[in-house]
């Protein structure tokens, strides 16, 4: 049984995009914070800390949620994804982030790390999902600058090109 | 005039880290070792006497440094000066009394945000509750709570303008329609909320903020003058990336004070991090505006003369650079038509909310709500079409340069033609098919319009309207916006370009590099574009920042300019170098080389180290570093005239909507079923980037239209606290929109380029307000069109079917 | 928008669980998903001394379906649950209503059991629980209890939970319905219900009618359907003894229109 007082600290190790990496919190951070402030991933970025932006969507254990409901205790020894880990090493990006790009899916991308999270977790269980899916995906997210017209395209593209954004990491 | 070779697709240069996690916005910047985090404790009254504050429970917990209340604000720092004198003051924390709900009271800086919170909790405030006026008309009346008692009025400006000879022509129209609109108050609510890093050197007595403040810039010596120093002292840094802004960032600034002082007090670096409940409830948000609209009419439909009476309601405080959205269309008050008259009263009334400010489209869609509603029930009242009355009132074609009657000089159009390429290809005819489908099936749809002039790069003199012109004449003439961009190229030849926008999405970076490649002969890639800022070591004006569609017409001519000067420098290099005279010099390829004899070429690199490696080499009178920075006012800017005219913006675009909705039977949702947008934004910079800007825009207008709102109850509480009850649209919520261009491009720039991203904030509301009035049958339309507000419509019309 | 402290405990077996909610009562408080609980948290709405986390408890992240019930123990996500093989043939109204759970991104985390023991009035699974006349099994170290979803849920928020026990299971039972339709009003997708309207047809042709956001607790009532006309009556009779009520999105008489013709418009499509 894990057990921590709520104003101790104890270390909490996970992986983080395929590194292991600990570091000290108490039970009520949020793993927003933690993976931001704690372990210095701030690709994931916060938006409203009640679970209806989205901007937070990490993964764990490659499932798609969200990083502000759910507290750095709970992804204790888990594998959590975040955006840091999409693209490839020497920076190319991946067929998702891509057709971003290509698409003009973004414009200030605040928003946009938790959506391409959502997607690389969706498209990974439903390779070719209809319009009206993907819609029901990004439903789960707001995002202020674009109209989203240009992420569903973006996000189409991928659904009907061959492969699946890659999950590795 | 530009080649539209600059309107090929082309990639983002934000994207990849944007796309990667690698992007620095505020909140992901390393700060300071012994940085202290900040949580501010808010006021759960909309009017209230503080009575007494008792910190010393907080003060008692761990982890715990300070706790700022107003009366340490009001010893250490000044009230905000405002654009409009008045006895109202205002400092960062509430002095003696709150006057909103969410009204920062104290501040609590502590080890960590966590922390902070938790003592936040021990902070005792014991308020005296007041009576609270809300609604903007209830506080004008006498009778009416006073927020600020020395004003002793809550109507702290009111000003009458005519333009014309309005009652002349009222006295000989044949008709007079009349109507009354009021907008919501509503924000944009970017995704990241507000970021302030500040630390404090009291050995200098300077201050050293972080924040992602959007601009003007006008607002920093409001901010120095409040921290009591001289303008170097504060030095403002902007982080290169922004989670969105819409207006919405300026009103950061007394934030950016508060963690100024919070610094000094605690000797320590401060940071505050806004959370979203807070962002809703004090954040910002565009004025709600009660107006009153009048036309004076012949049989025809044709319009002779205007009166508005303008009740814009700016909250608990009016702050600087408020009331801008009153006055920033002052000049364009007559839209895209030509109406000789017009009388305007301007009045700006003070309730219990949190104050307004900046938002996309600024004064644009208060304006247009009324003045295109009119027009519909213009249409329905003198039993016309109302796409007919809309053409009999454009600005004709033949009539650009074309001077409105309160003053703005719109620069180019065909209004007419844009209509008509929108309405045409069979789009209308479609609309108005699927219209009478739905109604002989007993549907409810409706078909609406909506014709507007968008403006862009404010005219920083623009607000001076609201004095007399003696009061003018005595403060001396405002006028004009500096726009400022630097091109420097390094000793290889590596060029970067600098320029006075703060970032927040609009794809400042790339639409630069595109510029200054084109000028210098090289591709986008070949230029490093720098955004962050720093008021210590960047070129700024007042007008700095990202605001009022003033890139376009603003900082990329400035950039086009300065890459103009620095080509001419290079040819003048190159001339030397090459043999052959200056005008012989063309920069193309990467190269730099005659154009008479293309072989004998310079690589654009070697010409460059010239002026780092060998300045004696330069041309005679020439300086040597290769750094060029131009500045652009526009001369068209000038101060209002005496008679009150003013030319509010330098460029002004066209926007034509139409749009077929739809009500349902059962939910009362308004469903929008095609929408069509046409824009005329000049020469298109990047069309790509257009159409991004156009979409966005389109989601906050149809969100502004049937969704978003700031409600308060009459008491004052404020009932959209979380994003569960404010309603941010998500992709399910967003119709298509149908974006067409039609490009008249501006005679006064360079790059006759118009703004184009706050025209549907503008246009959409009041087109989808228009189709529900038709689709209804009804004159009043109160938006957001909520399921709520249409149930009542059809109830008082009996309606919603049995009961 | 910080969380109070509270201390964590992660127990390794459901009666570690239990123990640990004899010691605290309803000064602890289950994590499962947290879809509603951390949110409140955050915003420091609701108190809580000791967080219990059962998402890792493999015994309580089983679906068994035994002919008679469909089981979903209360570590199980509302994701897992629509991805149950069996689900659209078996339990037609649970697939039907499953999707209006939040979103994607809030059901790969959210439990069902988290959301019926949650009570929120115009949720989804407590209206399918009633749906389907279902049962909640609670235990503690008392004992073992399964509690109709009728008595279950009492009013908003509420339920018939004691202190020391936990929701192990909810039991949906094998439906004879041949027919079935799930329909709802949101502001915004994913958004809560304004109302939220279930119909079930048996195969003698009576309806069974559900509705949430229209009381404290959702509502069902037997309707029976011989003709269109008898039915929007005895619709809109319901509709008036269940009143609604007033908040921010819709009017008690809105929501009495909403569901007179909501309930009409499901109650022809199972009666096709």
């Amino acid at each position: 049984m894990r057990a921590v007082k709520g104003d101790q600290k104890t270390r909490i190790a996970l992986t983080l995009n395929g590194r292991k990496l600990a570091a000290e919190a108490e039970p009520r951070l949020l793993l927003s914070d933690f993976l931001r402030h704690g372990l210095g991933a701030t690709g994931t970025h916060v938006g409203c800390e009640h679970g209806v932006c989205g901007a937070c969507t990490v993964l764990i254990d490659g499932v798609a949620v969200r990083s502000c409901l759910t507290l750095a205790v709970q992804a204790e020894g888990r594998e959590v994804r975040t955006v840091e880990s999409l693209a490839a090493p020497d920076g190319a990006l991946n067929p998702l982030q891509a057709a971003f790009r290509d698409h003009h899916a973004l414009q200030c991308g605040f928003c946009t790390p938790g959506i391409l999270m959502s997607f690389t977790d969706f498209l990974a269980r439903n390779p070719q999902p209809s319009e009206a899916q993907i819609r029901e995906v990004l439903s789960g997210h707001l995002c202020r600058c674009t109209g989203y017209a240009n992420i569903v395209e973006a996000i189409k593209e991928v659904a009907s090109s061959s492969h699946a954004p890659r999950s590795e990491g | 005039m530009a080649e539209s070779s600059t309107t090929t697709k082309i990639r983002r240069k934000e994207d990849a880290s944007l796309l990667s996690g690698r992007g620095r916005y505020a909140d992901d910047l390393p700060v300071p070792v012994g940085t202290l985090y900040a949580h501010v404790v808010r006021s759960p009254h909309a009017h209230a006497d503080i009575v007494r504050i008792d910190a010393r429970r907080a003060l008692a917990h761990d982890g715990v440094w300070a706790v700022l209340t107003g009366e340490d604000v009001r010893k250490l720092s000044d009230p905000f000066l405002a654009a409009v004198k008045t006895p109202v003051q205002q400092w960062s924390l509430a002095v003696e009394r709150v006057r909103y709900v969410g009204e920062p009271a104290a501040l609590v800086v502590a080890e960590s945000r966590y922390v902070a919170e938790d003592a936040a909790e021990l902070v005792e405030i014991e308020y005296a509750p007041l009576p609270a006026v809300i609604d903007p008309v209830a506080a004008c009346a006498k009778s009416a709570p006073l927020l600020h008692p020395q004003a002793g009025t809550n109507e702290v400006s009111v000003r009458e303008f005519r333009y014309g000879d309005t009652a002349a022509a009222f006295a000989r129209a044949d008709r007079r329609i009349a109507m009354t609109t009021t907008f919501p108050r509503l924000s944009f609510t970017p995704i990241e909320c507000y970021v302030v890093v500040a630390r404090h050197n009291a050995a200098g007595g300077s201050y050293d903020v972080t924040a992602n403040f959007q601009g003007p810039f006008s607002m920093h010596p409001v901010m120095a003058r409040a921290l009591r120093v001289k303008g170097p002292k504060l030095r403002l840094r902007i982080p290169p990336d922004s989670g969105g802004s819409f207006g919405i960032k300026l009103s950061v600034f007394p934030y950016i004070v508060l963690m100024a002082l919070a610094a000094r007090v605690t000797g320590r670096p401060v940071k505050w991090v806004e959370d979203r409940i807070e962002h809703l409830v004090a954040a910002s948000s565009g004025p709600n505006r009660v107006t009153q609209i009048e036309a004076a009419l012949t049989n025809d439909g044709c319009v002779l003369a205007l009166r508005l009476d303008q009740l814009e309601d700016y909250g608990a405080f009016l702050r600087a650079p408020m009331p801008g959205p009153l006055y920033r269309m002052q000049g364009a008050v007559t839209g895209a038509y030509d109406i000789a008259h017009v009388d305007v009263i301007n009045r700006v009334v003070l309730t219990n909310k949190m104050p307004a400010s900046l938002i996309r489209g600024f004064g644009g869609p208060q304006l247009y709500l009324a003045l295109e509603r009119l027009m519909q029930r213009i249409a329905v009242e003198l039993d016309l079409d109302p796409l007919e009355v809309i053409r009999r009132n454009l600005i004709a074609g033949e009539k650009f340069p074309y001077r409105a009657a309160a003053g703005a000089l719109y620069d180019s159009g065909d209004y007419a033609r844009a209509v008509e390429i929108a309405t045409g290809d069979g789009r209308l005819d479609e609309l108005k098919r699927r219209r009478a489908a739905a109604r002989a099936q007993g549907r409810r749809y409706g078909i609406g319009f909506a014709a507007i002039v968008e403006p862009a790069m404010s005219n920083m003199g623009y607000l001076s309207t609201l004095m007399s012109k003696e009061a003018r004449e005595k403060a001396g003439p405002k006028s004009g916006a500096v726009s400022m961009a630097t091109v420097n190229i390094d000793p290889l030849g590596a060029v970067t370009v600098t320029a006075d926008v703060t970032v927040q999405g609009q794809s400042h970076e790339t639409v630069l590099a595109q510029i200054v490649a084109k000028a210098l002969g090289l591709r986008p890639d070949d230029v490093e574009v720098v955004l962050e800022m720093d008021t210590a070591k960047d070129q700024w004006s007042i007008a700095a920042g990202t605001y009022s569609s003033r890139f376009a017409s603003g900082t990329a001519v400035a950039a086009h300019m300065a890459a103009v000067q620095m080509r001419e420098k290079l040819k003048a290099i190159a001339a030397k170098q090459l043999n052959v005279l200056p005008a012989d010099v063309e920069l193309s390829g990467g190269k730099i080389r005659s154009r008479s004899n293309p072989d004998n070429a310079l690589p654009f690199g070697r010409v460059a180290a010239t002026s780092h490696w060998s300045p004696g080499l330069l041309p005679e009178s020439m300086a040597p570093a290769l750094s060029e920075t131009a500045a652009w006012t526009p001369q068209e800017l000038e101060p209002p005239s005496r008679d009150d005219r003013i030319n509010t913006s330098l460029t002004y675009g066209f926007v034509f909507d139409m749009c077929g909705v739809e009500i349902d039977p059962v939910s009362y949702q308004v469903r929008v079923d095609r929408y069509v947008s046409m824009h005329d934004a000049g020469r298109i910079l990047n069309v790509t980037i257009a159409g991004g800007q156009i979409r966005g825009s389109f989601a906050q207008g149809v969100a502004a239209a049937l969704y978003e709102e700031f409600a308060y109850n009459e008491e004052g509480a404020f009932l959209t606290g979380t994003f569960a009850d404010y309603l941010v649209p998500t992709v399910s919520e967003i119709p298509e929109v149908e974006i067409l261009h039609y490009e008249s491009p501006s005679p006064l720039t360079p790059l006759g380029a118009k703004g184009l991203a706050e025209g549907n904030c503008m246009s959409t509301p009041a087109c989808i307000a228009n189709a529900i009035a038709d689709a209804l049958g009804v004159a009043d339309v109160t938006l957001p069109a909520t399921p709520r507000r249409i149930h009542a419509l059809l109830e008082r019309a009996g309606a919603t079917g049995k009961r | 928008m910080k969380p109070r402290p509270f201390d964590y405990v992660r127990p390794d077996t459901v009666e570690e669980v239990l123990a640990l909610l004899a010691e605290h009562g309803d000064e602890a408080r289950i994590l499962a998903g947290g879809q509603s609980l951390i949110p409140m948290l955050n915003l420091r709405l609701i108190e809580a001394a000791v967080l219990i986390d059962i998402s890792r408890l493999a015994e309580l992240d089983t679906i068994r379906s035994d002919g008679g019930a469909l089981e979903v123990g209360a570590a199980v996500t509302q994701n897992k649950l629509m991805a149950w093989p069996d689900l659209a043939r078996d339990f037609a109204l649970l697939a039907a209503g499953l999707p209006f759970v939040g979103h994607f991104q809030t059901r790969n985390k959210g439990t069902v059991c988290g959301s019926i023991a949650h009570a929120d009035p115009s949720s989804e699974l407590p209206l399918l629980l009633a749906m389907y006349a279902g049962e909640v099994v609670l235990r503690s170290q008392r004992g073992t209890r399964a509690v109709p979803a009728e008595d279950f849920h009492k009013d908003m928020l509420t339920t018939a939970r004691e202190a020391d026990e936990l929701v192990v299971t909810v039991r949906f039972p094998h439906p004879s319905d041949r027919r079935v339709a799930f329909r709802e009003i949101a502001r915004r997708h994913g958004d809560f219900a304004i109302i939220a309207v279930a119909a079930a047809a048996g195969a003698n042709g009576a309806v069974t009618l559900g509705v949430g956001g229209m009381a404290g607790r959702p509502m069902t009532r037997a309707i029976a359907a011989r003709d269109a006309a008898s039915a929007a009556d005895a619709i809109g009779q319901w509709a008036e003894e269940l009143e609604g009520y007033d908040d921010l999105h819709a009017s008690a008489a809105m929501r009495r229109d909403m569901l007179r013709k909501l309930a009409a418009n499901v109650v022809a499509e199972v009666a096709q």
